[in-house]
This record gives structure tokens, C-alpha cells and sequence, in this order.
């Protein structure tokens, strides 16, 4: 018999403005693909869309802005209740126009 | 919302923390070894890039109840022990840490020079900061990641790895797609398909590039495997239950779609893996989950000193170890993958094995593994080596790429563009970095790495030998920082070593 797995509140977070809510425990990637958004991160020469690579945190294709930090990796990080994601154009570090 | 009781992020200028042993790396190897390492009596101190310790294999989140995991039962009983260590305080589960470089001892002895390592971690991937800890012993148990091949449209998004699908199941019971299609090489892609196809995906197909029942000629081999067999039974039992296709020597050779993946073309291929002409079709999928074997994750080890040893096409290493799971550097232990793939179960005894002996090297009585475990570990290795055989990667796979295809996927190098950086005589992996970028952004050659060593071997000018003075696949696991370096935190590690200086503190950096 497969254990019953813990019940599993959501926490809300906000994704670039728009608010989410998703299941606490999950990461910021699944949350994104549970959502039917594949890709979210637009490359910097070609301005691609990328989304989940690897999964486990080699590729850093699936990079976002967590609470001010960027180059988060999507696949490794858990949302957390209040957490404010934005989506990464470019290098992540267009505003310090370098 | 917390569901392992890891530490909670250091305080900046604390200094590092000490214990007998580090561990680095919380999958199977590495809470075998910790486990282990705290039953003979040491300190422990795990540091893990994950949220709970299970790695990748026993990925989980508070939404896993076993269903899509192997070895479920194996698991809880090794976290049970580990939380129990940890709750006794013998282990500490850093979790979160990205180690980026492992100090050896410095060469002497004498009074005020440590005989300890240095293992040195970007702390939290939410908010960075600088974490150390100093130990007599490091079991370096980081895992594996998996192998890619570029292939023209791999950088779509649906397009990813069969272990990110298979992760998304078992650490957030997050389907990954509608439509799959799973392909690569190895007895990896048969659970990853089978935990799709159970969780209510459509498997389109499973795409498995080489031919299997080769297994049947090492009939000795696969004797000595036998309990292997009930597994792979399983997952094709299920498979069919599913009705989901097998194909074998066939390969996804293209990607389409319009920003997100739509379908994939599917061609059968030759012994070498060229295409036979002809044979492309296309299925439907909203996801590729594609993995071709898997490369151990050796940057730390080579770059603290051990030795390593080429894998079977050259283009991949794994650690030299000994019975004891030693490296060439006294008290610095390998575990699990990073000696050569071999599944979880080949893991857990290495990283029992290497845990004992990083015990006894710090000075703590404990017997060696027993000759059991060490036969297992033999036959775990034979198996280890036999997947090896039947699952290579010939270079027949660089015919399918187009000019355009992009082969470096950080840095956005093209075929065409590394090609020609070749063809100005950049063949080898600092020209061919210098001229066309491969492997200099953010994954560091990891993922393109072998592929470029493959594509530039085959291309290079004749007469000049291979290698030169650094090969690209040597380049990728050559670097003295195994992970990105915040620039503040780099500042931290600064402060943190003046102020030891200022009290006086020997340093021996």
C-alpha cells in the first residue's frame, strides 16, 4: 500500500504581476509547467524562449527572479507563500545596462 | 513550508563549521556514507544543493507518496536514520549549498598547519551567502547528471531531460506534458516512461536509440544481474499495459514547434547511428524527454586533486577509487556515481563503504565493510559496465544537425559557427572557447561538453592529433569553481579569512 501523502495547501505567490496559486512543496518550475507554461526565461542573443532543462539544477535554463534575487534556478527552489517571480529576458541584468 | 529539518542558513562571519566528515551530496551515496559515518561515531556535515535530502533519484516533496519511486521502502528507512542522526545532533544537513570548491589539506605538517579539508559552498539559492566547513574526511557523493545530444530544435521548452520529467513526478506530482515522447539511450528512459504513462500522460513512444537484446550475447553478465531482471519486466509489463510503442534504433533526430514544442521527428538509425534515409516520421508531442546515458559529476574531486579515468568514448570521467572508495588524496572519499554509473543500489553500498572509511580515517574504530558488500559491490559494477556496453553514444549522431543548430545552449553556438572556428584551425577546447564560446556561460560545458569534444573530433583537421594540450570534454571537468560564484559571496569567503587572520587564527590558505 502506497503511504497517503501528506494534504498539501497552496501557497500564493506572484508570477511577473499576475497572482498564482500553486500547491506548497512544489518548485518554482513545476509550478510554471502545472500552469502550461513550458518556457519563461528569453536568452540573451536570440531572445529564445527556455524553460525546464535539465531539472536538476547543471543547465540553468529555467533562471528567474525570486524576491530580487536573480539567476534563481527554477528547478531546484520551492515557492514559498509571498514569493514575487519574475521572468528573466536576456542576462537577467538588463537594468544595469552592461 | 519546511518539510526536512535542514539548518537554517549560517550567520556571514561566523567562520566554518568543523566536523569529522563532510559529505557532499544528499542522494543515495551521500546519506549512505552520512548515515554511516555517524553510526561509527563521527560528525557529519552534509551539504546538498537540494530543499530534503533523496537526491534525484528519491527526489520527493510533501505531495510524494511513493508511487512514482523505486526503492520507496529502501528510502524512508534511510531517511528515518538520517533524520535520526541528524536529530541527535551527529549529522548536520546543509541544505541548499552549492559547493564550489573542495580544499585539500596543505602539504606539510608541523604546528599550525591543518591537516583538514576546506569545502566551500555558495549557501541558499534564494538568498546567497557564503557557507565553509573544515573536516578531516570529504565524501564527495554528487550523483550524475544526464547526457544530451544537440539535435535541431533541443532548445524548445517542452524539450528537457527524462530525469526533469520524471523529477517534476516524483518531487511535485506535476505531469509534464500531454503528448510524450521519451528517447535516448538506456534502461533509465523504461521507469521515467512508465511513471508518465501511470500519472496519465500519453507515451507516444519510447525512442531507444540502440539495440537491447544485445544484452542477451554477455549471457554471463546478465546471469550475474538476475535481480535486475523483475524491474526491467515491470516497467515493460506497464509499458504495454499503456499500449505505449518501443522502438528500438530509432531516435528523435529533430524538434518543432513555435516557441514550445509541437512535434518530433523520428527516424531509424544504422549501427553507428546515421540515419537510415527514408525513415524520418513525425509524432505529436507537447514534451521530448530525452537523456543518452548519464556523465559523472567529477569537477570537485579532479579540481581537489584526485585522479580520474576516462569512460569507455572518452569524452566523459569518473573517479579512481579504491576498495575503500579512496581517491589518490588520502581522506577524500568518492561515492556513488562519481566513480562510474551504477544505479542507486551500487550507491548506497559505495557510500556505506566510504562513510566506514572515512570514520577510520579519522581516527574512529570501525571495521571495514565485510566481504559481502564488497561482492555485491563487484557484481553492482559488472552490471554497471554491461549497461555501459549495450548503451554507447557512436558519433553517427553529429549527421543529424543542421548549420543552424545550436549546439552550445548557454552561449547560443551554432554548428555552423563552431565549425568554422575549427576550420580556422581552433580545434582544440581553448582556441575552439576563444573563437566560437562553447561552454563559457552558465551550465559551463556540462551539457554541450562531450557533444563539442564529439563534434570537434570529427571534424578537426587531419594530421593534428586529438587533444592537444586540453581537450574539451578534460576542459569541462578542469575548473577551480564546480559552480556559479556570486560575487559577494566570493567577498564573504574574503572576509571571513581576513577576520580569521586578524584574531590570529592560523590559515593555511
Amino acid at each position: 500500500m502506497p503511504e497517503q501523502p501528506a494534504p498539501c495547501p497552496n501557497v500564493d505567490i506572484t508570477v511577473d504581476g499576475a497572482g498564482w496559486s500553486v500547491p506548497a512543496g512544489s518548485s518554482i518550475a513545476a509550478a510554471f509547467v502545472a500552469r502550461g507554461h513550458p518556457g519563461w526565461r528569453l536568452t540573451r542573443r536570440r531572445a529564445e524562449p527556455r524553460g525546464l532543462g535539465c531539472g536538476m539544477g547543471v543547465c540553468f535554463d529555467c533562471l528567474v527572479t525570486v524576491n530580487g534575487t536573480r539567476g534563481v534556478r527554477a528547478c531546484l527552489t520551492d515557492v514559498r507563500e509571498g514569493d514575487v517571480i519574475t521572468t528573466e529576458r536576456g542576462s537577467g541584468f538588463a537594468d544595469l545596462a552592461i | 513550508m519546511p518539510t526536512w529539518p535542514s539548518e537554517p542558513r549560517g550567520t556571514p562571519g561566523r567562520g566554518p563549521r568543523h566536523s569529522d566528515v563532510a559529505v557532499i551530496g544528499a542522494g543515495p551515496a551521500g546519506m549512505s556514507a552520512a548515515v554511516a559515518a555517524a553510526q561509527a561515531g563521527c560528525s557529519v556535515t552534509v551539504l546538498d544543493l537540494g530543499e530534503r535530502p533523496g537526491g534525484q533519484y528519491w527526489r520527493w516533496g510533501p505531495a510524494s507518496d511513493g508511487r512514482f519511486h523505486h526503492g520507496w521502502p529502501a528510502f524512508r528507512a534511510l531517511r528515518d536514520s538520517f533524520g535520526g542522526h541528524q536529530a541527535a545532533g551527529r549529522i548536520v544537513h546543509l541544505a541548499g549549498h552549492a559547493v564550489f570548491h573542495v580544499d585539500p589539506p596543505p602539504a606539510g605538517e608541523g604546528p599550525g598547519v591543518s591537516s583538514r579539508f576546506t569545502v566551500r559552498a555558495v549557501a541558499g539559492e534564494r538568498e546567497r551567502g557564503y557557507a565553509a566547513v573544515e573536516a578531516s574526511a570529504v565524501v564527495v557523493a554528487t550523483g550524475a547528471y544526464e547526457r544530451q545530444l544537440p539535435v535541431p530544435g533541443w532548445t524548445l521548452p517542452g524539450v528537457m531531460a527524462a530525469g526533469a520529467a520524471q523529477a517534476l513526478l516524483k518531487g511535485s506530482a506535476v505531469v509534464a506534458g500531454h503528448r510524450v515522447v521519451v528517447a535516448g539511450t538506456g534502461p533509465f528512459l523504461m521507469p521515467v516512461a512508465a511513471g508518465l504513462a501511470q500519472a496519465g500522460a500519453r507515451v507516444a513512444a519510447v525512442v531507444e536509440a540502440n539495440q537491447p537484446l544485445s544484452y542477451l550475447r554477455q549471457p554471463l553478465d546478465l546471469a550475474r544481474s538476475w535481480r535486475k531482471l523483475p524491474e526491467a519486466a515491470g516497467y515493460l509489463a506497464r509499458l504495454a499495459r499503456h499500449r505505449v510503442p518501443v522502438l528500438c534504433r530509432h531516435a528523435v533526430v529533430a524538434a518543432h514547434g513555435d516557441g514550445r514544442l509541437r512535434s518530433v521527428t523520428v527516424a531509424r538509425l544504422d549501427p553507428a547511428w546515421a540515419l537510415v534515409p527514408g525513415s524520418q516520421r513525425t509524432l505529436d508531442a507537447d514534451v521530448l524527454a530525452v537523456g543518452y546515458g548519464f556523465i559523472p559529476q567529477v569537477e570537485l574531486l579532479g579540481e581537489a586533486g584526485a585522479q580520474l579515468r576516462r569512460g569507455q568514448d572518452g569524452r566523459t570521467f569518473a573517479a579512481e577509487a579504491g576498495a575503500d572508495q579512496q581517491t589518490s588524496v588520502p581522506g577524500l572519499f568518492a561515492a556513488g556515481e562519481t566513480t562510474g554509473i551504477g544505479g542507486a543500489d551500487l550507491s548506497c553500498l559505495e557510500g556505506q563503504v566510504a562513510g566506514r572509511a572515512a570514520a577510520r580515517h579519522c581516527g574512529h574504530q570501525v571495521r571495514p565493510a565485510g566481504p559481502a558488500i564488497i561482492r555485491r559491490r563487484a557484481a553492482l559494477r559488472r552490471f554497471g559496465a554491461l549497461l555501459d556496453a549495450v548503451h554507447p553514444v557512436p558519433p553517427g549522431w553529429t549527421t543529424w544537425l543542421t548549420g543552424d543548430t545550436i549546439v552550445c545552449r548557454c552561449e547560443e553556438v551554432t554548428l555552423a559557427r563552431l565549425l568554422a572556428a575549427v576550420d580556422l584551425g581552433a580545434d582544440d577546447a581553448r582556441s575552439a572557447k576563444l573563437v566560437a564560446r562553447p561552454g563559457m556561460g552558465w551550465c559551463q560545458g556540462r551539457i554541450c561538453g562531450a557533444a563539442v569534444a564529439a563534434i570537434v573530433a570529427g571534424h578537426r583537421r587531419s594530421g593534428r592529433p586529438e587533444g592537444g594540450d586540453l581537450d574539451f570534454a578534460e576542459s569541462v571537468v578542469s575548473r577551480p569553481l564546480a559552480q556559479p560564484v556570486p560575487l559577494e559571496v566570493l567577498a564573504e569567503a574574503a572576509q571571513e579569512r581576513a577576520n580569521r587572520d586578524m584574531a590570529g587564527t592560523p590559515d593555511h590558505l
